[in-house]
């Protein structure tokens, strides 16, 4: 028993420290796994190609509606999807409005909306837009490769997708737009 | 107004928490001694003020204030009642409010009425309860706080979503925290029984009902989890081991384990190390899911965004809880004594293989659950599926569940097989004659094979215990034992007969025809258009015949909420004794046929019968120890008493 | 008797510990080993097509469904269509009843396998940006609630 003592002590006081390190390890993984988020987007198949052509209807009062035309002035902007009945769409709003303060000039789409709707959505959470298109059918927002509200794409001057932003904006995407923005512009 | 009083009932609630992690750890040393008087008050004192906070919360909801940012971000004065209640806790902030007001009222009541541990082992528990508590607390006040207004208030609240109105959804979660709850309680008593060396039956008394309460709360947490998933996703399946389930699993697991290894702590005074750190492993596991299910770190291909900063909070409660924990056990373990020995043909011996083998099937979950990050690290993008989970957890679940049938019946201390082995000829010859009538009869599935053979064995052994008792004098905790086993072998019976014998169709339809699946002729009567207050449907109207017996109306539907706009077909089930009947509407095809997914599954409904059992047999064990534990505190008492008078 | 006499209180626990480390270092082991066999990995087309995967070996396939590419066949619940990133295309046949957000020119991920003559079969297909529009409150439900909302938002 005497033989045996050093050795059993020494792998029992391995074994009692066996618990802390693999905790240690699962700690450094998630760790790991926090600040370097997984890139699983599937990119988008519609970056570089161009605007279908179309031309919506004004979606509420005092802003005119949008057609393709406007997207081939030379300006870089942004087109956001939304919709009035989206949750996400009011959570957004401040980043809009941001970006609209920083001189960006931001088009809406609204998806299967009421004016009367829309016009309280705006009321309610600020209105960045410069021109809103309704859409019915979303037909413009399938042809640019939008399944869901919202989304916001950065155009160029020659009406050509740049970028899709999918879900919400939230602050920390709001430098990443503004800067997807000056290089579409360049 | 109430807003603010909630607020400052949460500070003051906080406040209390430190003072008693102060004046417990004081009251520990040599010259503290004189803080040992307040501990207990102030513990109770904190879970009343954090019920009150949480009691604020509810009125705020309750009235849909809507100058109240969590109210209007998650209420709307149209929702009905019940739905306005129970959305004080369908959120983030609302959440960790309720999980720190039932905390603290589980560490008021522990204060109240704790009398069989030691003095500072009982103030190490309440300070180690009141560090935990105070995690959260901060968390709360400078992360979440769930009563801060708004500048303005809003005309009206955006929580109108018809996905979160779901009886289901509001009262799932608040189970499954009951379970953490009780289980965090048991990690304090390991703290303070770590702390102060008290590692004995004592001990394992004291924590035992918290760990059967949260065990009883995650088994029906995870049964329901389960039945709703099978019920809403309309993929027929019950169980998909995705990281959200597998989340609630692990700590059901550590926790199961936790309970056997208690028994045979407080019955026997062995396995004291391992029992102390399966309390601390069981809410560790509990916190490692909530992260890994609200980090959005494992689910990112479901998740809305990764929020990093909120995962980190919990993050770093994990590192100090656990972390600390982990490194008090491994420097205090070895000063734990030895406890009593066994034989390794005893009930000791059982339970200690029924650990082993949760132990090493949590390791197998856990394992399988994090593999994708540890891929991810290195670049590759995998998902873990059934193919790995179902033959891994099955090479453990199966020795284990032989292992079941023979534990209940050993004696403690020392026993032989030869002595119990004529009574489990019974089970025994029972599995022998299902395999053989199963591996002729039915398809050869091995898993499933074995499965149902298991199931009818264990049935009948899970009852042996009881044999040659005299029924009215066994103890509560003995039926509870013996309806839980039962539980596991009805569930089990159900899971085998689900892949075994289960039917499926799929197929696109006009109205009016006919099709089989198993015994049942179903033909697509209809499909009309219906409408709900917040959506439209098409609803299939299937008739629905087993065998010759009377036609059934089965109306399944794809329904389409306008706001938000988003389709969800709503299966329709018909459940006889033998089975369930699954049926799906799909979209029209372009002819004018409709598909149709059809399911005969035979006994699936047993799944959840059993866990509904299983947690039968936990409420039997509780009511049983509660009640002995009462008994022994009157008893005391009535002594102490007549002592004072007669000392009078 | 004899068997106290083996079972010094030392050895007993120098025992079960080894028991216990034994079992967990198995099972480790055993989850490794069944972890290079059963899970399953995430391609995208260009993946495939550089570096196939053997028939029959479970993979998960991402990428989006190309314009006009989706065809039902005659018995109405059988579909082809196929799954593009741009650089490679895989015809993809999956039998059920496909999500509601499943449309041409979306992305979308398919658990399944490639066939011998290099089909992929589909055995689940879960249409992508679906749970993007879950609102912010579901983020904080708890296990089997994320997933119906995420089956809600199908």
């Amino acid at each position: 028993m005497n033989v045996a003592e050093p050795a059993s002590a020494l792998r029992r006081g391995w074994a009692l420290w066996l618990p802390l390190a693999l905790f240690a390890g699962f700690f450094a993984l998630v760790m790991v796994g926090l600040y370097k988020p997984a890139d699983r987007e599937v990119a988008s198949a519609f970056i570089g190609k161009p605007l279908p052509q179309f031309d919506l209807r004004p979606a509420t009062q005092g802003r005119p509606g949008l057609a393709f035309a406007k997207f081939t002035d030379g300006k870089p902007r942004l087109l956001n999807v939304f919709a009035s009945w989206c949750v996400p769409c009011a959570a957004e709003a401040p980043q809009l409005a941001q970006l609209a303060a920083s001189g960006t000039e931001i088009d809406g789409i609204a998806i299967r909306d009421r004016p009367e709707d829309v016009a309280a959505f705006l009321q309610r959470n600020g209105n960045p837009f410069a021109a809103i298109g309704a859409d019915d059918v979303s037909a413009v927002q399938l042809a640019i490769g939008s399944s869901g509200v919202p989304e916001t794409f950065v155009i160029d001057g020659k009406g050509v997708i740049r970028h899709q932003h999918i879900g919400d904006i939230r602050a920390e995407d709001v430098p990443v737009l503004l800067a997807k923005l000056r290089a579409a512009g360049s | 107004m109430i807003a603010e009083f909630g607020l400052a009932a949460l500070w003051f609630a906080a406040a209390l928490a430190a003072l008693q992690l102060i004046a417990g750890s004081l009251a520990l040393t040599s010259r503290g001694a004189g803080f040992a008087g307040i501990v207990r008050p102030v513990a109770v004192v904190q879970g009343l003020l954090a019920l009150t906070s949480f009691a604020a919360l509810i009125t705020l909801f309750m009235r849909t204030d809507l100058s109240v940012k969590l109210v209007a971000m998650n209420s709307h004065s149209a929702k009905p009642l019940i739905y306005k209640f129970a959305g004080t806790w369908g959120n983030h902030e609302g959440s960790m409010l309720l999980w720190v007001a039932v905390m603290g009222l589980a560490g008021g009541f522990v204060a109240l009425v704790e009398r069989r541990l030691r003095e500072e082992t009982l103030l190490a528990t309440l300070a180690g309860q009141a560090f935990v508590s105070l995690g959260f607390y901060v968390f709360l006040l400078l992360a979440s706080n769930p009563f801060e207004r708004l500048p303005q208030p809003v005309a009206e609240g955006q929580g109108l979503n018809p996905l979160l109105q779901d009886l289901g959804l509001a009262f799932h979660p608040p189970t499954l925290y009951l379970g953490y709850v009780g289980l965090s309680i048991a990690f304090s008593f390991a703290i303070g029984a770590l702390v102060t060396r008290e590692v004995g039956p004592a001990f394992a008394r004291a924590m035992r009902p918290w760990v059967l309460g949260a065990w009883i709360f995650l088994t029906l947490g995870i049964t329901a989890g389960s039945f709703w998933a099978y019920y809403e996703l309309g993929w027929g399946g019950w169980w998909f081991w995705d990281p959200v389930e597998n989340a609630s699993l692990m700590p059901w697991l550590a926790a199961t384990a936790l309970l056997h290894s208690c028994s045979v702590l407080a019955s026997r005074n062995a396995l004291r190390a391992w029992t102390v750190m399966l309390g601390v492993v069981a809410f560790s596991m509990s916190m490692v899911g909530t992260f890994l299910v609200r980090s959005g770190i494992l689910t990112s291909v479901h998740a809305f965004a990764v929020d990093p900063r909120r995962g980190s909070f919990i993050l770093a409660l994990l590192a100090i809880y656990i972390g600390g924990a982990l490194t008090l056990f491994a420097l205090r373990a070895s000063t734990v004594t030895e406890g009593e020995r066994f034989s390794p043909t005893s009930r000791e011996a059982g339970l200690v293989f029924n650990n082993v083998m949760l132990s090493a099937i949590l390791g197998i979950v856990l394992i399988g659950t994090l593999y994708p990050l540890v891929t991810e690290a290195f670049g590759e993008k995998v998902s873990v599926g059934p193919p790995y989970f179902n033959p891994m957890a099955a090479l453990f679940v199966i020795p284990m569940l032989l292992v079941m049938t023979a534990g209940p019946l050993l004696r403690w201390r020392r026993d032989s097989l030869r002595r119990i082995a004529p009574a489990l000829a019974i089970p025994a010859l029972i599995v022998g004659a299902a395999l053989l009538a199963l591996t002729v009869y039915a398809p050869l599935k091995l898993l499933p094979l074995l499965g149902m053979a298991l199931a009818a064995g264990l049935a009948v052994a899970s009852f042996l215990p009881l044999r040659g008792r005299n029924l009215r004098r066994t103890p509560l905790p003995v039926f509870g034992m013996v309806v839980a086993h039962f539980g596991i072998a009805v569930a089990l019976f159900g899971v085998a007969c689900d892949s075994m014998f289960s039917v499926e169709r799929l197929l696109a339809a006009r109205v009016g025809e006919t099709t089989q699946v198993g015994p049942w002729t179903i033909r697509l009567a209809a499909v009309e258009p219906v409408a709900g207050p917040n959506w439209t449907a098409l609803e299939a109207q299937l008739r629905a015949q087993y065998k010759d017996n009377a036609p059934i109306l089965a109306a399944p539907q794809s329904r389409t909420f306008w706001a938000p706009p988003q389709t969800t077909s709503e299966s329709a089930l018909v459940t006889r004794w033998n089975g369930q009947l699954y049926t799906v509407l799909g979209e029209a095809a372009d002819d004018g046929r409709w598909q149709l997914r059809l399911w005969w599954k035979p006994f699936v409904p047993m799944i959840w019968y059993g866990g509904v059992l299983i947690a039968l047999g936990g409420v039997l064990a509780l009511i049983g120890r509660v009640w002995a534990d009462l008994k022994r505190i009157i008893a005391r008492d009535k002594i102490a008493y007549r002592r004072a008078r007669q000392g009078r | 008797m004899t068997d106290r006499a083996r079972l010094k209180p030392k050895h007993q626990r120098l025992v079960l510990v080894a028991i216990a480390l034994g079992a967990l270092i198995g099972a480790a082991l055993l989850a490794a080993w069944g972890l290079r066999n059963q899970a399953s990995y995430f391609y995208v087309p260009s993946d495939i097509a550089a570096h196939p995967p053997e028939a029959g070996r479970a993979v998960r396939l991402g990428g989006m469904v190309e314009r006009g590419s989706i065809k039902t066949a005659a018995d109405g619940v059988t579909i082809d269509f196929i799954v593009g990133d741009g650089k490679a295309r895989v015809p993809v046949r999956y039998r059920g009843i496909v999500p509601s957000l499943f449309v041409e020119g979306s992305g979308v991920v398919a658990d399944g396998a490639i066939e011998p003559d290099g089909t992929f079969r589909a055995e689940t297909l879960l249409a992508k940006h679906d749970e993007k529009y879950v609102p912010r409150e579901l983020k904080d439900m708890t296990a089997a609630q994320a997933r119906a909302a995420v089956a809600q938002t199908r």
